[in-house]
């Protein structure tokens, strides 16, 4: 009898916010997982070309990053050519070497045979600045490039 | 005074730290791109190397300063350039034993012999921009993996495309071994022989 009772001054039951947190925790740990961290703060603009024919790169410490492109608007002041960027800085062609040596030199020696580079592009950079990229590879022997771009229709490169 | 329980803990600031953290995560975090096109320089010599090939061997492709693609001397749109690289590496017109059995192309004489001796030549100027050669590459590529995927459904009944996927899972059921085997066969039917010459001044 007590069950029906109270039926008629009983209030909304307000609602719970109690696992408003556990939501969240939720939403934030598939962003952690599900996102990349950038390894180098980009000085350069790097809108990068699609393809259709990409493998993807797997192991992610046995690459290598260089990017070119133009510099982007806060660091105008260091002219509009196209420029290769080495970690964190702007880096001229030689010292491309350098700093594929010195990436070797942090690895172990099994795994020197299978570094590969990714050249980070921008699609708007001309190719004489990705020739001499490519010859001062050629010249320290690091063969194995791979020409990051974004998955898509090349159809979307025209435009 | 002896009332020493311990007072409950807000937990209403909870969702705010945990939105806090999230959104940090959100702005510093950007979805970087791990895909791109696999490629290997040839290694440099001191003096170059002269090749003795027949003309009709080669496909020269040529990208010039205003972005125009020539392929064997006259202009083409980029979109028939996968076909035109299907035809020329398919063609198979070499006399008896130069021939190729497994290609479908139109023997045409004056195109290539047989997969093995046909050569991509690509050349391109300083001037080109990054993303036509980019696009000239992906549409090459597109068409060695069109014929590889031909020639591998007809013999194993995969295409060669699921078989690169496949040697790359870890959850393969199969011999790997075999795979491969199968993979180099491919390959060997369809050599990816890309030349690129020193661009043009």
């Amino acid at each position: 009898m007590n069950t029906f009772k109270n039926k008629k001054n009983q209030k909304l039951p307000e609602i719970s916010t109690a696992s408003l947190p556990d939501i969240v925790f939720m939403l934030l740990f598939f962003f952690m997982v599900a996102t990349v961290m950038r390894e180098d703060t980009l000085m350069i603009e790097n809108r990068l070309p699609y393809a259709d024919q990409v493998e993807r790169l797997e192991n992610k410490n046995l690459v290598m990053s260089i990017y070119a492109g133009k510099p982007s608007s806060r660091y105008i002041y260091v002219g509009d050519e196209a420029k290769i960027q080495l970690n964190d800085k702007f880096a001229s062609l030689q010292e491309i070497k350098s700093f594929i040596l010195s990436e070797r030199a942090g690895k172990r020696d099994a795994e020197i045979p299978f570094l590969i580079t990714a050249l980070k592009v921008d699609k708007d950079t001309k190719m004489g600045l990705v020739g001499d990229i490519k010859k001062e590879l050629r010249a320290v022997n690091a063969l194995k490039i791979n020409y990051t771009t974004r998955n898509g229709d090349v159809a979307n490169n025209s435009q | 005074m002896v009332n020493r329980t311990a007072p409950m803990v807000n937990a209403g600031s909870m969702a705010d730290i945990a939105f806090l953290l999230l959104i940090f995560f959100l702005v510093s975090t950007t979805i970087e791109t791990d895909k791109g096109i696999n490629r290997k320089l040839p290694p440099l010599l001191d003096e170059p190397v002269i090749a003795d090939i027949k003309e009709r061997n080669l496909f020269r492709v040529e990208i010039n300063q205003q972005n125009e693609l020539l392929v064997e001397g006259e202009l083409m749109k980029i979109d028939e350039l996968k076909s035109a690289a299907i035809a020329f590496l398919d063609n198979g017109g070499g006399s008896a034993n130069q021939g190729c059995d497994y290609c479908l192309g139109s023997k045409d004489p004056l195109s290539s012999e047989n997969p093995g001796k046909a050569i991509v030549s690509l050349v391109n100027s300083r001037e080109t921009n990054y993303q036509t050669y980019i696009t000239v590459q992906n549409e090459l590529m597109a068409a060695y993996n069109e014929l590889r995927n031909r020639v591998s459904t007809k013999l194993y009944g995969v295409s060669f495309l699921t078989m690169e996927e496949s040697l790359k899972d870890p959850n393969y059921v199969g011999s790997r071994e075999e795979l491969k085997e199968r993979i180099r066969n491919v390959q060997s039917l369809y050599p990816e022989k890309l030349s690129e010459a020193e661009p043009r001044q």
